[in-house]
């Protein structure tokens, strides 16, 4: 039988935060490389990526690939246009797809579980397959705006939000979160006398912390890295995404440095939201009491 | 003002049919408790009176007014769950005043009632507490504390007890009994204990498959079972069902004897009783008296359990049936023993076979 001394103990502890560096060491030096490389002239960049070096700021050391960069292209509109599109689509879409699972789950109404099963069904369509109609559809429908009404809706932030604000998956991740939840304080609720809008507002949502923060990071993430559609809809460059943005970095001459500075900056926002989502995860948890 | 009335209540979950066709009618003010085994549809009926279930067929009256298709809401009803159903992610004094939120009281108005209710529940001490912070008990306190705060007109109580231990329940119990007297309000409480059935209803409903087998006081039930389930459903330890053979029927006097029991003449409520039929004759534990020397049953000793106030003596009869008596004294029989008991005519029970 296994004791736990304090010796072993000790032991235990180290060999696991040994292999927890590990892990972080693996997934951080690829962000390190891109760092580095970033400061980098090409020169030195590509002798250095056969030792150690890679990894070090050694050298021939300056921020000149970033003011390069901002040259080649206009850096700060294009992380502006993906925060934007990436922020009101996670909102809009946490909003939308909870709602959507609240009714799911809670409300009992005629073909229910029919149009659930259809919905989570759209889950195995890759997007590729659907790209084109939906580009024919988007480029036809009518929009009211700032100028009035217009039609077809290329060139423009909601034609890169609106598609993907409800999405089988998030609706599933949902749907699976409220039906672990007590059905009894949502009965206990409408006894007291709570709306149904009440209920999803004041109980469903403040209990519904962790898994808010799984469907935000992951529509987060779909949504930073939007490449295909955005090439798609969007010509002019006032709506262009970082992601297309990286084209401007491979046409004429390459510069790896100013490709690596490029990418850093674009991380920013990613690292960011990591952090503020940290903090809120583990607020919600505290608050709601929720136990194992 | 509260009255309920259920008339021809059924509920079915597709072929499932739950609940049969019920009717009972519920007077304001009065404590009503429903009791059955378990699976016998308690839960289910309590969740229609709610509006937490849909009805299938007939008609569900709160205050004269028909309410099957409204909304929980708009019944004026408050319930409590046996799970306690406390929000966790609010203080005791936010769930205990969500009723009001939801109404869209005032702040003072709100303090004011919540207070009021925690004055009535002593838990004057836990409002600021999150309900991780609390005890069953507490937590119960709170689950009670949100019904009253609002003064419905009907509470409902899903088997709230079930979940504390003994003596708790037992506090709780008697605190359920006192606020019914100081609300007036009807209450209507499942449950599966009988001690809590017996001592809080003014009327209990005896439930088996989704039909009622009797409604009556607890004492009419105990006294005047109207069905050989009932008979043996109320009472501690359970009434002895004697497999009896009519020897003689005279009116409503029926004479009955079977290989145990010597041949004893029983005034039956009921006619249908020919000579040469079986019946059943159901005898409480607690009316049995064991006799020096002969008796009108007999049997043997198979065990005894003596729990200080109270002996409770199991006998194998002489037709091989058993049968369970109870002493209101300490007593020692020695297994084995011959022993003739006698009873009161007049205290059992014949049912028609
Ligand atoms: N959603 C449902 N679908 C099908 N059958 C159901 C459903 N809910 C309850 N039942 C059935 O209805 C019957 C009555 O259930 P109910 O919960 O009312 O019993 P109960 O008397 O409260 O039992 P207990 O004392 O164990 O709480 C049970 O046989 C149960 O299996
Ligand atoms: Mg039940």
């Amino acid at each position: 039988m296994a004791t736990i001394t304090s010796d072993n103990h000790g032991l235990r502890l180290a060999v696991r935060y040994a292999v927890l560096v590990l892990i972080a060491v693996i997934f951080i030096f690829p962000l390190v490389f891109m760092l580095i490389s970033s400061l980098k002239p090409d020169a030195q960049l590509l002798a250095d990526t056969s030792s150690l070096k890679a990894f070090l700021p050694v050298g021939d050391i300056s921020f000149n690939n970033y003011s390069a960069a901002f040259k080649r292209a206009p850096v700060g509109l294009f992380i502006l246009n993906s925060v934007i599109v990436t922020g009101v689509t996670v909102v809009l879409s946490l909003i939308v797809c909870s709602s959507a699972a609240f009714v799911f789950v809670f409300v009992n109404w005629q073909g229910r579980d029919l149009i659930l099963t259809i919905i989570l069904a759209t889950l195995i369509v890759p997007f590729e397959t659907i790209a084109i109609p939906l580009l024919l559809i988007s480029s036809k429908l009518p929009w009211i705006g700032l100028d009035g009404l217009t039609w077809g809706w290329l060139n423009s932030y909601h034609v890169q939000i609106i598609p993907f604000v409800a999405d089988g998956l998030t609706i599933y991740l949902f749907v699976q979160y409220f039906k672990d939840l007590p059905g009894e304080l949502i009965e206990a609720a409408r006894v007291e006398g709570a709306s149904w809008f009440a209920i999803y507002r004041r109980i469903v949502m403040p209990l519904a912390g962790p898994v808010l923060a799984t469907a935000a990071i992951l529509k987060f993430l779909a949504m930073y890295n939007q490449y295909l559609w955005p090439l798609m809809v969007v010509q002019e460059e006032g709506y262009r995404p970082v992601m297309v943005g990286l084209q401007y970095f491979f046409q004429l001459n390459v510069v790896w440095g100013e490709v690596m500075a490029y990418l850093s900056l674009i991380t920013l926002p990613v690292l960011a939201f990591y952090l503020y989502l940290q903090k809120a995860f583990i607020a919600s948890i505290a608050s709601t009491g929720v136990k194992g | 003002m509260a009255a309920i009335t259920l008339k021809g209540l059924k509920k079915s979950y597709g072929t499932a049919h739950v609940i049969k066709g019920v009717d009972i009618d519920i007077d304001d003010g009065e404590f009503v408790v429903f009791v059955g085994p378990s699976g016998c549809g308690k839960s289910t009926l309590l969740r229609m009176i709610a509006g937490l279930e849909d009805i299938t067929s007939g008609e569900l009256t709160i205050s004269g007014r028909v309410v099957n298709d409204l909304p929980p809401k708009d019944r004026g009803v408050a319930m409590v769950f046996q799970s306690y159903a406390i929000f966790p992610h609010m203080t005791v004094r936010e769930n205990v005043a969500f009723g009001l939120t939801i109404a869209g009281a005032s702040k003072a108005e709100k303090e004011e009632k919540v207070g009021e209710a925690a004055r009535i529940l002593q838990m004057e001490h836990l409002l600021d507490r999150r309900p991780s912070q609390l005890s069953g008990g507490q937590r119960q306190r709170v689950a009670i504390g949100r019904a009253i705060v609002r003064k419905p007109q009907v509470f409902l109580f899903d088997e709230p007890l079930s979940n504390l231990d003994a003596a708790l329940r037992m506090d709780m119990r008697l605190e359920i009994g006192k606020l019914h007297q100081q609300l007036g309000a009807t209450m209507i409480y499942v449950t599966h204990d009988q001690v809590e059935a017996m001592t809080l209803a003014d009327k209990i409903v005896v439930l088996k498959d989704g039909l009622v087998q009797q409604i009556g006081s607890p004492m009419e039930l105990y006294h005047n079972p109207a069905n050989l389930f009932v008979a043996g459903f109320l009472g501690s330890p359970s009434m002895n069902f004697l497999d009896v053979d009519v020897k003689g029927v005279n009116g409503q006097k029926i004479l009955v004897s079977n290989a145990a029991l010597d041949p004893v003449e029983i005034t039956a409520k009921t006619t249908g009783y020919t000579v040469g039929g079986k019946a059943k004759l159901g005898v409480r534990p607690q009316y049995l008296t064991p006799v020096e020397s002969g008796g009108m049953l007999h049997g043997s000793v198979a065990l005894t359990e003596r729990l200080g106030a109270e002996t409770v003596v199991e006998l194998t009869m002489k037709d091989g049936n058993r049968l369970i008596a109870a002493l209101a004294r300490d007593a020692v029989f020695p297994i084995g023993a011959e022993l003739g008991l006698t009873f009161d005519p007049a205290q059992t029970h014949i049912f028609a076979l």
